[in-house]
């Protein structure tokens, strides 16, 4: 079985059009010592017992229905409206691909348009690609483009900038000249966490491409960059700022109108559940200056022959497919489908919808740090957060969730040990609209039994 | 005015769409909780009604082609359908409701299914060793070559080259210079395949790798692979395979059996998980035993009767992804590959290389054909007998929309003049083959009696050709707020 309609009957015919006696025939160009190996796999399934296996599969993994989770870290469990879903499982969408034929691919080009738009507007930035992977490429080709743009060496990068995007912008400057350098941007006293821009801003100097910082951070502090923004004009480096929630950007002044050069994150929550970290979406978005050394897709308006509004990939001289080894980017595909769930969900939740759930998650994790103070925890930070926060495990917060979710059933955070060893007592609480009250009981009452 | 108006356009002050959930807490001002600098005063999303964007999306679906639309023969992309029961297993909510961050004891299926995907590649494609973090075709080569690099390093040299077919995919070149390659181009050979005498006198001992694409871009299997391999490893380089076209080798050869070093696999290709309008795809990487350790981390491994991450590895070339690559799509391909088998799999790449010669063998009298040899899973044509006509391959394919048939990937590879790049994929039937060339044949007729039918097309899309200078001269790449808007 593999959905491939020809019978034997239309095979044999056909073999005789193309002049040979067997499908063997077509295969003689393989070195004959190595050809039509056995395939050792697992015997083929019908679609019911497939089901059934993958079904399985799912039952051994906690989903958020299970145990209450407070998981964030770039990925939050948001409200995505039913008809998100219900749009993205039309064939229309999900089985054509790029739009390299304008004319059939409308529908396509004028969500693209829409989806850059929308990032646009979010972000207060001027334009915005058509996504790359995820957050943390989509940060590693910001860095590629601002060592191109300035031909300086230096990436200084916030340490409070996601670990893992960090990792992947070092995988990808891994064999180029750059030297990237993770910066204190938290300091430590005693328990407390508080935001500290001046290692960052003593960091930039005049060989310094760009400064990277997060907002919120990866502590979840909302921390005004102005200093480090000004040290990066002085110097001549591009600010490049990662957004942690993007829910978030529905409530707090857009990093455009910080200062901000480029602007990247990632954008699964607005489109689905966390699918254990991917599909996601990196969002890309600069100043207009920056526009023909962008990676990826870009939809432009114009018009056709007769004159009426259409759309199409633009500025495609960019890309790998004609400039070849001078692209910006090796990137082909992207995350199409990802980016019209969130332009679908943001254009249903509308304007009030978005600030809603922000200032709901907001307060669903206020509430959450409340009840924990009251269980005996002690919330790691004086700084301002949206929706999310360091709580102090004293015993050391790999050893605490352990306990929290075997004693507790609850999901309590992450370990941010994985930021610095310097936090490795701190566990990162996240709450969104989703998070309920008996999930925050659930969440004290687990801290209180495991203290 | 486009038909469909934007989403913005839509939006009426004090409109409605869905509703955010009921409160579950009282509610806290963010003017107590963050400095009232650090909050918006505005935020100019559209305003619209829960009907009116359902409306507005439905309608712009359907401009879309789309493979359950009709025949979509994009070479390179094996446009192949997309089975409907991984839709439904991808949504299965302990596959999709799950967190990137929850401790592996409580994700056990999710990395068991990392793991058997990872270990059923393995067996198609004869690599011992597969990562599956890599989100795409372009993160798999950019992996490739620098575990490549990685691995010349570990030996004590360094290698400053990379050789790439000038048939090769653009993303070749440009993830040799994503890695600090220097990018030296192979010409081809008259009969389609690699220039032997040209390979030796361009490796030198600054050669990393060879990038080739099997089998190569224009349809072909390398009759001379074995020899290539040979060659570049008495070279002391190593042989990465661009595996885009493995849906014409599935159960037919394995890679590795031919000595290939690196290879990565396009599940949205060869593994059926859906293109989504340009992405997201998932970009397998599989490689020797040599090539093992420096795979991206985190990994997933086995221990006795549970999965689990490996500790980070000193020597792995570091992560790509923020986690473990795109799994909805993994889920995709896991699902595939379960319900096909070794025999579904070897019937979809026998079933995808007659196809492609039945459209070579019923094609060559109205189109020139470059090279006559038996083609693997996509045929190359020529439009240059009609170019003579005054019709370009560009018109061509503007006439194939006319005729509800989305146009081959054209004008590539780039060392055939008007290339029309041909891949039917297993999956369309004899039928919709016959049609197909019923309709490229119609087509080549009409370039003979009546060319400006072609210049004109498509006449029976939802809009004609498009002005893509001006577009590209000044941009207009989001809505611009009117005044008072």
């Amino acid at each position: 079985m593999s959905y491939a309609p020809n019978t034997d009957a239309d095979r044999a015919a056909m073999l005789r059009t193309v002049g040979v006696e067997s499908i063997d025939d077509l295969f003689v160009d393989i070195p004959v010592q190595h050809r039509d190996p056995a395939l050792d796999l697992p015997p083929a399934l019908p679609e019911t017992d497939v089901i059934r296996h993958l079904g399985q599969l799912g039952g051994l993994n906690a989903t958020s229905g299970d145990l209450p989770s407070f998981l964030g870290a770039g990925f939050y469990r948001h409200f995505v409206p039913a008809l998100v879903d219900q749009q993205l499982l039309r064939s229309e969408w999900y089985t054509a691909y790029t739009p390299y034929q304008p004319e059939m691919a409308q529908g396509t080009l004028q969500a693209m348009y829409e989806f850059q738009s929308l990032v646009c507007d979010l972000t207060g930035m001027d334009v915005s690609n058509a996504s790359l992977y995820d957050g943390a490429s989509a940060l590693a080709e910001a860095i590629l483009l601002c060592r191109g743009l300035t031909r300086r060496p230096r990436v200084v990068i916030a340490e409070t900038v996601h670990p893992a995007y960090r990792d992947v912008a070092a995988t990808y400057t891994s064999a180029l000249d750059v030297d990237l350098q993770v910066v204190p941007a938290a300091a430590r006293d005693g328990i407390s966490v508080q935001p500290d821009n001046e290692p960052l801003v003593e960091a930039i100097d005049d060989q310094t491409s760009c400064v990277v910082i997060q907002r919120p951070d990866f502590l979840g502090m909302v921390v005004d960059p102005d200093p480090v923004v000004q040290a990066a004009r002085r110097h001549g480096a591009r600010v490049v700022v990662v957004v942690g929630d993007p829910v978030s950007l529905g409530l707090l002044v857009p990093p455009g109108d910080l200062g901000a050069d480029i602007v990247v994150g990632e954008l699964r929550s607005l489109a689905g559940p966390p699918a254990y970290g991917g599909p996601g979406a990196g969002m890309f978005a600069v100043r207009s200056q920056l526009i023909r050394r962008v990676p990826g897709r870009i939809a432009g308006r114009t018009v056709d022959l007769d004159g009426k509004d259409a759309f199409v990939l633009t500025l495609q001289t960019r890309e790998q497919h004609i400039r070849r080894e001078r692209a910006t980017s090796n990137i082909t595909t992207n995350q199409a489908l990802v980016t019209l769930g969130a332009t679908i969900s943001l254009s249903a939740l509308g304007r009030r919808g978005l600030r809603e759930i922000a200032v709901q998650s907001l307060t669903a994790a206020h509430h959450a740090a409340e009840a924990l103070a009251g269980a005996g925890a002690v919330i790691a930070t004086d700084a301002p957060y949206f929706n999310e926060f360091p709580v102090h495990a004293p015993e050391g917060a790999a050893a605490r969730l352990d306990r929290l979710r075997r004693d507790g059933n609850v999901l309590a955070g992450v370990d941010l040990g994985c930021v610095s060893p310097r936090f490795d007592d701190l566990i990162l609480v996240a709450a969104t609209e989703l998070t309920t009250a008996r999930d925050v009981e659930a969440l004290a009452a687990a801290w209180a039994r495991t203290r | 005015m486009t038909d469909e108006p934007l989403i913005y356009d839509l939006s009426s002050p004090g409109r409605r769409g869905v509703r955010s959930p009921l409160p579950q807490f009282d509610p806290v001002d963010p003017g107590d909780v963050l400095p009232s600098s650090e909050l918006r005063t505005d935020l100019p999303l559209p305003e619209a009604s829960e009907i009116d964007v359902m409306r507005h999306f439905l309608r712009l679906s359907h401009k879309n082609h789309s493979v359950d639309t009709a025949m979509y023969p994009l070479g390179s992309c094996t446009m192949k359908y997309n089975p409907k029961v991984n839709e439904v297993t991808a949504r299965t909510p302990g596959l999709a409701d799950i967190h990137p961050y929850q401790p592996p004891e409580t994700a056990q299926g999710a990395l068991e299914l990392i793991y058997e995907l990872e270990a059923l590649l393995a067996s198609i494609t004869g690599f011992p060793a597969v990562s599956t973090q890599p989100a795409a075709g372009s993160q798999g080569e950019l992996c490739g070559l620098l575990s490549i690099l990685a691995w010349h390093e570990s030996r004590g040299e360094t290698r400053t080259q990379v050789l790439v077919p000038d048939s090769a995919h653009g993303t070749n070149p440009a993830t040799g210079t994503m890695s600090g390659l220097e990018v030296i181009s192979l010409p081809t050979a008259d009969d389609g395949g690699i220039d032997l005498q040209n390979l030796k006198e361009s490796l030198g001992s600054g050669v990393a790798a060879i990038m080739l694409t099997l089998p190569s871009t224009l349809g072909l299997f390398e009759r001379r692979i074995l020899e290539v391999v040979e060659l570049v490893h008495a070279a002391g380089a190593q042989v990465y395979c661009d595996g885009a076209n493995m849906n014409a080798m599935l159960g037919r050869v394995r890679p590795a059996d031919l000595g290939i070093d690196v290879m990565h696999l396009n599940l949205h290709k060869t593994f059926s998980t859906p293109h989504g309008g340009g992405g997201p795809g998932a970009g397998a990487l599989a490689v020797q035993a040599h090539l093992e350790p420096f795979l991206p981390e985190p990994r997933v491994v086995r221990n006795g009767g549970t999965f689990a991450l490996a500790e980070p590895s000193p020597t792995s070339i570091g992560r790509v992804h923020s986690h473990l690559g795109n799994f909805g799509n993994l889920v995709r391909a896991y699902t595939y590959i379960r319900s096909l088998g070794a025999e579904g799999l070897r019937e979809a790449a026998d079933d995808a290389v007659l196809n492609a010669n039945y459209l070579r063998a019923s094609l060559s009298d109205d189109y020139d054909l470059p090279y006559g040899r038996t083609c693997m899973h996509e045929v190359v044509l020529a439009g240059t007998r009609q170019r003579r006509l005054g019709v370009r391959t560009l018109d061509i394919a503007k006439r194939l929309i006319d005729y509800g048939i989305h146009p081959p990937t054209i004008y590539f590879p780039i060392i055939v003049d008007e290339a029309l790049m041909i891949e039917p994929t297993e999956t369309e039937s004899r039928e919709s083959l016959d049609n197909f060339i019923d309709v490229m044949r119609r087509i080549a007729r009409e370039a003979e009696s009546d060319p400006d039918k072609l210049h004109d097309a498509p006449v029976n899309a939802p809009v004609r050709r498009l002005d893509e200078v001006t577009a590209n001269r000044r941009p207009n790449v989001r809505r611009v707020q009117e005044s008072g808007d």
